[in-house]
């Protein structure tokens, strides 16, 4: 496949979740809109990992990746991705134990 | 049209569809159910690349843990749609226009770029197997990886220390 198809739906799907998290106030939503922005850019570098290997198959020793690379740093944002879920849903869980909703306009009460 | 195209057509419009239900379905469990579809759907367009290894991994890892866990946050709670807070009216209106201008400025920009010649290898190529990403994790990527245990021992310390009745 020609790789501009893959850069727009990558777009697409950034783009869906950056109104996501501009458009609702639940927190859980939020969460899920970052997931889908974090699978778009996953997505995008996979794509990009398979052009270079493609580039680097006919043209051996030429330098540059040879697309291993692009793959890890998916892996590696999974990796932090689930990091990152396990303490943000605790804090949202925190966040419902004390304002019993998961609104993120209480959290405005942190200013004073 | 070959069996190719038409499979990453139809995985794009599952994806997309799958992700604006997220965005704009008023249960909070529908929206976890369309999330996994979106992810299994990016696990289709994975293995359509032949990056077997990734694919499996986004399975195991979103769709299997994190969608549990999301799912398990949201059965805890017993949250309801009546009770969801609403943004106003113009504020929705105002972050759609915000999204939709940054795709439209995007899909400008990239549109001219002169990349007709590139093409990503769909079906073919080694280069996704656990053969070849094993070695190269083990080799050149030992130290992030084994910063990734201390990191995963952090977060579930600060899950533990954060989500504690004290």
């Amino acid at each position: 496949m020609p790789v501009n198809y893959y850069i727009f739906v990558a777009i697409a799907l950034f783009c869906i979740g950056i109104t996501g998290v501009l458009t609702r106030r639940n927190a859980i939503i939020i969460f899920m809109c970052i997931e889908i922005m974090l699978n778009a850019v996953n997505l995008l570098l996979v794509a990009f990992s398979k052009m270079h290997y493609a580039s680097h198959l006919i043209t051996p020793g030429a330098g540059g990746a040879n697309g291993t690379d692009g793959q890890l740093f998916v892996f590696f944002i999974m990796v932090v991705a689930a990091a990152e879920v396990s303490v943000g849903l605790a804090i949202i869980v925190m966040l419902y134990r004390n304002t019993h909703s998961t609104d993120v306009n209480f959290l405005n009460r942190l200013k004073n | 049209m070959n069996a190719t195209q038409g499979l990453f057509w139809f995985l794009s419009a599952l994806a997309i569809g799958s992700a604006l239900m997220v965005v704009t379905s008023k249960n909070l469990v529908y929206s976890v159910l369309y999330l996994i579809v979106t992810f299994f759907a990016i696990s289709g367009h994975y293995i359509l690349l032949n990056a077997q290894f990734l694919a499996i991994v986004n399975l195991i890892v979103y769709a299997g843990a994190i969608m549990v866990l999301f799912l398990f946050v949201i059965m805890l709670m017993n949250l309801n749609t009546e009770t969801e807070a609403q943004r106003k009216r113009w504020l929705k209106f105002a972050g759609a226009i915000a999204g939709g201008c940054l795709l439209l400025v995007m899909v400008a920009t990239l549109k001219r770029a002169d990349y007709k010649s590139y093409t990503a290898q769909t079906s073919q190529g080694d280069i996704g197997l656990i053969n070849n990403l094993g070695m190269a994790l083990f080799k050149e990527y030992v130290v992030p990886f084994e910063i990734s245990s201390i990191l995963f021992l952090s977060a579930m310390v600060g899950a533990v220390v954060i989500g504690k009745r004290d």
